[in-house]
């Protein structure tokens, strides 16, 4: 959906999971090198690395597809 | 303040590291930069209070989901899944896909065409001013107290999961919701609609697939809560894992229902009312910018609404098969009330709603901590502006426009619509903190809001497909059942004994009683719509035109092959809706 601008509502969830994703990644980074004293369950499977990783990647993968500069292109396109 | 609430300061669930203060102010901050950007988007009434109908099936469908996917319905499913078992999963399923796939295939084209703002709207098309006043004035008053509702909810449950202060909270929120929806209208409540669905998943999915791999499957599950449950010496067991096998008898199962209820007073009534007349979801799917696209939102809906019980109902059972105390012994969830007395915290009692909590905090390290805890937050923020966003359409185009200034501009409509979404925050705020001081009117509240949405339905149902149906058999319906469904509440409320009349047996708990009461309320707005219809005179079929089945030409869509149709997605979930009926069986 496109907002009347330039921004689609696709482009802020893309800025949403990406900037979420990288924040629990680089958490998840640190825990591999530093483990924490007290770890919750399942501590070992590293939740935090691999579920960072897929929303940073799932958030990229948003950003860019809808990023304003595409979407200018393919409205300027389209008129 | 409630001496229960000074309790709850003593304990939190969880302890916040920085790295989820830094998720959680980043969300704020995103949301108020998305208020700011749709100001300039939102000049006309078209714009503010109806997205300027331009919404794409997917954006409508997304925010016609999320609007109903509040934390208190997370949080509250889940603990009801803990209570009753997969039972909870009936209100996700039969609760809610049959009647989003009737509001997309038979109630969307009418509610389309006759290019309504709002149900109430409607209402007064077809059966004129008395009908419209009364239920917009009933909506707009329920939405705002829901709305208080929301935010009161969400501020306890900050204070006993993060030990936040509740003015704190309440404030916070509630400006930052003020804020954007008074900036962007109902465009910016949709955005952060949509924004909310995504932050819930990728919040909440971890703690089911964490969860079966530590039980060891569904098989795993299944297993541990038959020992606990047997352990516990819980009637009939077996009864938490089956949808439908134990619905046979009202004692076989842990809420006392049998298949009537479930099937007629949840399916038939209760869920079409809801998803079919509450203009809080309705709304969103009137934004969409044409009538295939109004009709595939709902469908879009319905099939992501399928898959919710993951996120909502594992989790609950999930509870019920793992969770251990501190010395390993199995953790036993118990009522708010207890939980929340001083007995209940000098014993480190939890309540059933804390279940979500608890298992996010089993699983969640610093970091994804902060983003179950945001999409909670996220999800509190949603409910309330959604409630707010309809409450500011039905007050200015039904209330305000119909009664009070019949001749307002549409720039009028705007101003007046960006004041009363600050105004019904106010009030929200009142009743937040009017909840705070006498809980018990939560619990009325809420039950009025169910009293309307059920005879509501009837009335709808009746004006779109029965062209007898008149002005007086309308009004004279939607009040009857109404007042009879307040009696009804009224009647157990002070003879707890005649439960076993209304819901037709006495081991009837909370949620059977209010499937009977919904079915027969309904049932009480039918029969007097059409006793009084018959008695008066209706209108003729040219003033019907574009309101009822049959007196409607439904405008040509343009050419869509057979898999782009909304009749084929929507014959794709009711298979897929079958298969997990037999398959949880």
């Amino acid at each position: 959906m496109k907002s009347g601008g330039s921004l689609s509502i696709w482009f802020f969830i893309g800025v949403s999971l990406a900037v979420n994703g990288a924040i629990i990644f680089a958490r998840g980074i640190y825990e591999l090198v530093y483990p924490p004293e007290h770890q919750v369950v399942l501590y070992q499977l590293h939740a935090n690395v691999w579920w960072g990783a897929v929303l940073l990647i799932l958030g990229l993968f948003f950003s860019l597809r809808f990023s304003p500069a595409r979407e200018r292109a393919r409205m300027a396109g389209k008129s | 303040m409630n001496p229960a609430l000074l309790v709850l300061s003593s304990s939190t669930l969880v302890h916040l590291s920085p790295v989820d203060l830094v998720i959680i102010v980043f969300y704020f901050a995103l949301v108020l930069a998305i208020g700011l950007y749709l100001k300039g988007q939102a000049n006309t009434g078209e714009d503010f209070f109806m997205a300027g109908r331009e919404m794409t099936a997917w954006v409508a469908g997304l925010a016609f989901l999320s609007a109903n996917l509040g934390s208190l319905e997370l949080m509250g499913w889940a603990g009801n899944s803990y209570k009753y078992g997969i039972l909870a999963a009936h209100w996700y399923w039969i609760g809610a896909i049959p009647a989003m796939l009737f509001l997309a295939l038979i109630m969307m084209p009418f509610y389309y065409v006759c290019k309504t703002h709002s149900v109430p709207g409607y209402l007064k098309l077809r059966f004129g001013q008395d009908s419209q006043a009364l239920s917009s004035i009933s909506f707009a008053l329920m939405t705002v107290l829901m709305s208080g509702i929301n935010m009161y909810a969400m501020a306890v449950v900050m204070k006993v999961v993060l030990g936040w202060d509740l003015n704190f909270s309440i404030i916070v929120s509630s400006v930052t919701v003020a804020i954007y929806v008074a900036l962007g209208g109902l465009r910016s409540a949709i955005f952060n609609e949509v924004l909310q669905f995504f932050l819930i998943w990728a919040g909440a999915l971890l703690i089911p697939i964490l969860g079966l791999i530590e039980a060891g499957g569904w098989d795993g599950l299944k297993a541990k809560i038959l020992h606990n449950l047997t352990e516990q010496h819980a009637a009939n067991p077996g009864a938490y894992t089956h949808l439908w096998s134990t619905l046979g008898n009202f004692s076989d199962n842990p809420m006392g229902i049998n298949w009537a209820g479930i099937v007629f007073g949840l399916g038939a009534v209760i869920a079409m009312g809801y998803w079919t007349t509450d203009f809080l979801v309705v709304q969103r799917v009137l934004s969409a910018k044409d009538l295939r696209s109004a009709e595939l939102a709902p469908i879009i809906g319905a099939a992501f609404k399928m898959m919710v019980p993951f996120i909502v109902i594992l989790p609950g059972l999930l509870g019920l098969a793992l969770l251990r105390d501190g010395s390993g012994n199995l953790l036993r969830l118990v009522p708010a009330d207890l939980a929340w007395s001083p007995a209940g915290q000098a014993q480190g009692l939890h309540g059933y709603d804390e279940v979500l909590p608890l298992m996010l905090a089993r699983y969640c390290g610093p970091g994804l901590l902060g983003l179950g805890i945001t999409a909670l937050i996220a999800g509190f923020m949603s409910g309330m502006a959604g409630n707010v966003s309809a409450f500011s359409t039905v007050w200015t185009y039904d209330i305000y426009g119909a009664l009070i200034n019949k001749n307002a501009t549409d720039e009028g409509k705007v101003r007046m619509g960006r004041w009363v979404t600050v105004i019904g925050v106010g009030i929200s705020i009142g009743t937040a903190y009017l909840v705070m001081h006498a809980q018990s009117i939560m619990d009325y509240v809420q039950a009025l809001f169910s009293f309307f949405i059920a005879p509501l339905f009837g009335t709808v149902i009746l004006g779109m497909l029965w062209k007898r149906a008149t002005k007086a058999g309308g009004f004279w319906g939607l009040l009857a059942g109404t007042v009879s469904s307040v009696g009804m509440y009224f009647w157990v409320k002070f003879d707890p004994s005649s439960v076993r009349y209304l819901a037709l047996s006495d081991k009837a708990q909370d949620q059977a009683q209010n499937m009977f009461r919904a079915l027969w309320c309904w049932l009480i707005c039918v029969i007097v719509t059409v006793v009084v219809s018959l008695m008066t005179k209706p209108k003729s079929d040219e003033e019907l035109k574009d309101l009822v089945y049959g007196l409607s030409p439904i405008p040509k869509q343009e050419h869509v092959r057979w898999f782009q149709s909304p009749i084929f997605w929507g014959a794709v979930v009711a298979v897929a809706f079958i298969v997990l009926q037999i398959i949880f069986w």
